[in-house]
């Protein structure tokens, strides 16, 4: 089965302009990039940059080629079909007058979210999980109004120990 | 889960061996005889570039390379060619890398000196070709501010560049040039771009050249894989109508011995791309020549028809296939390239080989050898054939004017004065670049240069002049138009200055040709902007630089020209008057199908160009222009009367 979006996990050198070296290949090519996130790795020469990628099979296959063509890239993986564990983290600013603030508290507890800040008419709330999860918060905390949403964009690893 | 990540990951013992082998220090390395002394880094670049076994170098100075310069001022090793504009320098150090198979090297200045340089680093990554550019920078304490002649120059080069780096210590300098020249030549070649800001060239550091390259994330696959070569073997032995298409990696591996003798031994047909003229001799009888939207039709038909493709180094460009979707609908394809990236690219291959393209023929060529079998293609030859004898590339009883000089006869003559020996040929991009395809003979590898990839006008000429600094023994000659001429000719300096003796062949149409070509055939003869005329006097413009030159328009008179040209010492520059509504054919229209082709001749209908009806009727000849409207030079009687009338 072809997919049209597609997790790629990309070990790349620590060292300035590489992150653009990756991500302006993958949009050059034509290709949108829907979620990024970058960070150093246990090896502090090396980073990783997870992003997903709407490119179907055919296309996520040229994507890797040619990425794996830059000289900073050490390894590429795909982790669309992978049992992967996939997390993001996201802030939502929630309305909540003082009346209502003890609903929305309960819906963060059900989801085992944090309350980070409050104030006089909202609440911040920090999560992490999966798509589906952090979907059905949003959708519940729209309920009450959503002034602010800030997510990390999407981490991935392979299960089962496998060296990524 | 894909090709390119399967064979990245395998470090591959063997193929790493050969990597090696192939990125040993072309010079002396770490023998250099200034390796452990103190010096500054723009006296390292020198030394760098010398343990490299640099001899020649193209570039242009400015405020931030001043250091450098300096500093080569001293080197008794390299051997500087100081061009006229930084795109010159460029298309030069290309030129001299295409031609003698060694990495060019250009040298420019920050800011306005690096921007020039970017369509030449374009034009050298589309073609695979080995450059090291190196850019002079602001110093590190300014990089961001808007400081005068600065320019992200890593960053507008970035999609353009095999690799880039941004010098940020002069401890890095020796490693970053020896990697920087082993990623350019290594592999699939490009160009590498190294920036330097100015206050590193001025920092001292003790001068250690390293013999050794450590990139863990780049080792190109050298070795095919065996069992993919079985496979293609054996593919090839049940093949009816294989053909060996053929392109510029065919030149860069140095495997034009390999595919003639596979094709020799298996008696397949090659057809060739631009990129792949001179790879095989143009004599061997079973070289079609070339093939693509210009190509013949034989050879356009023989790929067309075909049951297997074998891709050697050659990347299915949209000027080759035509529209994909009606490709060579029957044909397999076993597609040979050092790049993971280009197999099933375009076209999907069933049979994909990641390697070295003479290392894996030759391992065909031995494994045919042993088993004696090989595919009966008989009676595809003998179709061949008769497509070779029904649909000739030209015949003079078509093509022939009395009294003009017809590009076409042009071409050929040429090719006839040209020993293809000793002879380089190199073009501008337009239909003078298709003619000069279609009619010169190329016996031999690197003696036919051209922008194939990003089709620059203005490549040309400076790209001789590098291939004639790097063959000094070769005549070179740059078959050009008047247009592509005019985007680069501030070189004539460059030559006459240097004593550089290119021949400039213009193939003069007061027009740029080739779109108005298709303003002709395709956008109802609505010629906007594509008229030259009035040219600037070209013979004069030879003058001015001290070269020599003339102008011929009558055919009668172009064999002595050409003698003349040829004869001369220096630079030359021959400006040959064609008609303006010369259209190349045969063609495939863009986006049509290879079997769409137009004009192309057909000796069962009475040896004329076969142009549809509707694209013939639609066919204006504009009138030619007299001599007094090309050349606006006031006659004196004019100039007197005017004088008179003050």
């Amino acid at each position: 089965m072809s997919r049209d979006k597609h997790v790629l996990s990309v070990l790349v050198e620590n060292k300035p302009g590489v992150l653009s070296r990756v991500t302006g290949l993958i949009s050059r090519r034509g290709f949108n990039i829907e979620s990024l996130s970058v960070g150093p790795t246990e090896d502090p020469t090396k980073s990783r940059v997870t992003a997903i990628v709407n490119a179907d099979d055919v296309a996520y296959e040229q994507i890797t080629k040619q990425l794996h063509k830059l000289v900073s890239v050490h390894k590429i993986t795909d982790l669309t079909y992978d049992n992967a564990i996939e997390r993001e983290l996201v802030l939502f600013k929630v309305n909540a007058p003082a009346e209502r603030r003890s609903e929305i508290i309960e819906i963060a507890n059900v989801f085992r979210a944090n309350i980070v800040d409050v104030g006089k008419s909202s609440l911040t709330v920090e999560a992490t999980g999966d798509e589906g999860k952090l979907k059905g918060m949003e959708d519940l905390f729209r309920g009450y109004g959503l002034k602010e949403i800030t997510r990390t964009g999407k981490i991935a690893m392979a299960r089962n120990s496998k060296e990524v | 889960m894909s090709n390119a990540v399967k064979h990245s990951a395998s470090t591959d013992s063997k193929a790493a061996l050969t990597v090696a082998k192939a990125g040993a220090p072309r010079g002396l390395g770490s023998k250099n005889p200034k390796q452990g002394q103190k010096m500054t880094g723009a006296e390292a670049v020198i030394a760098s570039l010398e343990a490299e076994g640099v001899d020649t170098m193209f570039g242009y100075p400015g405020g931030q390379v001043i250091k450098i310069y300096d500093a080569l001022y001293n080197s008794k090793q390299i051997h500087h060619v100081l061009a006229r504009h930084e795109q010159g320098a460029v298309h030069e150090a290309d030129g001299y890398a295409r031609a003698t198979g060694r990495v060019g090297v250009a040298l420019v200045t920050s800011g306005p000196g690096a921007t020039n340089t970017v369509t030449g680093i374009a034009t050298a990554y589309m073609d695979s070709v080995p450059l090291v550019v190196i850019t002079g920078q602001v110093p590190r304490g300014v990089i961001g501010t808007d400081s005068f002649q600065e320019s992200d120059i890593v960053g507008i080069t970035m999609p353009v560049v095999k690799h880039s780096y941004l010098l940020q210590s002069v401890d890095d300098l020796a490693t970053t040039f020896r990697e920087a020249f082993h990623i350019a030549k290594t592999g699939r070649p490009g160009p590498v771009l190294i920036d330097i800001p100015s206050d590193i060239a001025g920092e001292e550091v003790v001068f250690n050249y390293p013999d050794d390259v450590n990139i863990p994330s780049y080792r190109p696959t050298y070795r095919g894989n065996a069992k993919q070569i079985r496979a293609a073997c054996s593919r090839i032995r049940r093949s009816h109508r294989p053909v060996l298409y053929v392109g510029g990696g065919a030149i860069i591996s140095g495997a034009g011995e390999e595919v003639a003798e596979l094709s020799r031994m298996l008696q397949i047909p090659i057809v060739t791309t631009l990129m792949a003229k001179g790879a095989v001799p143009f004599d061997d009888p079973l070289n079609l020549g070339l093939v693509g939207m210009h190509g013949s039709k034989y050879a356009n038909l023989t790929l067309n028809k075909s049951d297997l493709i074998i891709a050697c180094g050659a990347r299915f460009s949209d000027r080759v296939t035509g529209k994909l979707g009606s490709f060579a609908p029957d044909a397999d394809v076993i597609h040979i390239d050092i790049d993971p990236a280009e197999i099933g690219k375009i076209r999907e291959a069933q049979i994909p080989i990641v390697g070295d393209l003479k290392g894996v023929l030759d391992s065909m060529i031995t494994a045919f050898a042993k088993s004696k079998v090989k595919p009966d293609t008989k009676a595809w030859l003998e179709q061949i054939d008769g497509w070779r004898k029904r649909y000739p590339f030209y015949d003079t009883a078509v093509v022939e004017e009395p009294n003009r000089i017809v590009p076409e006869l042009a071409l050929a003559k040429l090719a006839d004065k040209l020993d293809p020996d000793t002879s380089i040929a190199v073009t501008e991009v337009g239909q003078h670049q298709m003619w000069a395809a279609q009619f010169l003979k190329c016996r031999k590898p690197r003696t036919f240069l051209s922008s194939g990839g990003l089709g620059t006008m203005g490549f040309g000429f400076p790209a001789a002049i590098g291939a004639k600094v790097g063959c000094p023994d070769k005549t070179v000659v740059c078959i050009a138009g008047d247009g592509s001429f005019q985007m680069n000719s501030q070189e004539m300096a460059t030559a006459a200055i240097n004593g550089i003796a290119v021949k400039v062949v213009i193939m003069d149409n007061r027009a740029l040709g080739m779109v108005r070509q298709w303003q002709k055939l395709f956008y109802h003869q609505r010629y906007s902007f594509t008229e030259l005329a009035p040219n600037p006097d070209f013979v004069k413009l030879a003058e001015a630089y001290d070269w020599e030159g003339e102008r011929v328009s009558d055919p009668k008179e172009l064999d002595a020209a050409y003698d003349r040209m040829l004869a001369s010492d220096g630079p030359y520059l021959l400006d040959i008057s064609i008609p303006r509504d010369q259209s190349v054919f045969p063609m495939v229209p863009p986006g049509k199908a290879l079997s769409e082709v137009l004009g192309a001749i057909d000796r069962n209908d009475g040896a004329t160009r076969q142009i549809p009806e509707e694209e013939a009727a639609t066919v204006k000849v504009a009138p030619e222009p007299s001599d007094e409207e090309l050349f606006d030079i006031e006659d004196d009687a004019e100039a007197d009367e005017k004088e008179d009338a003050r």
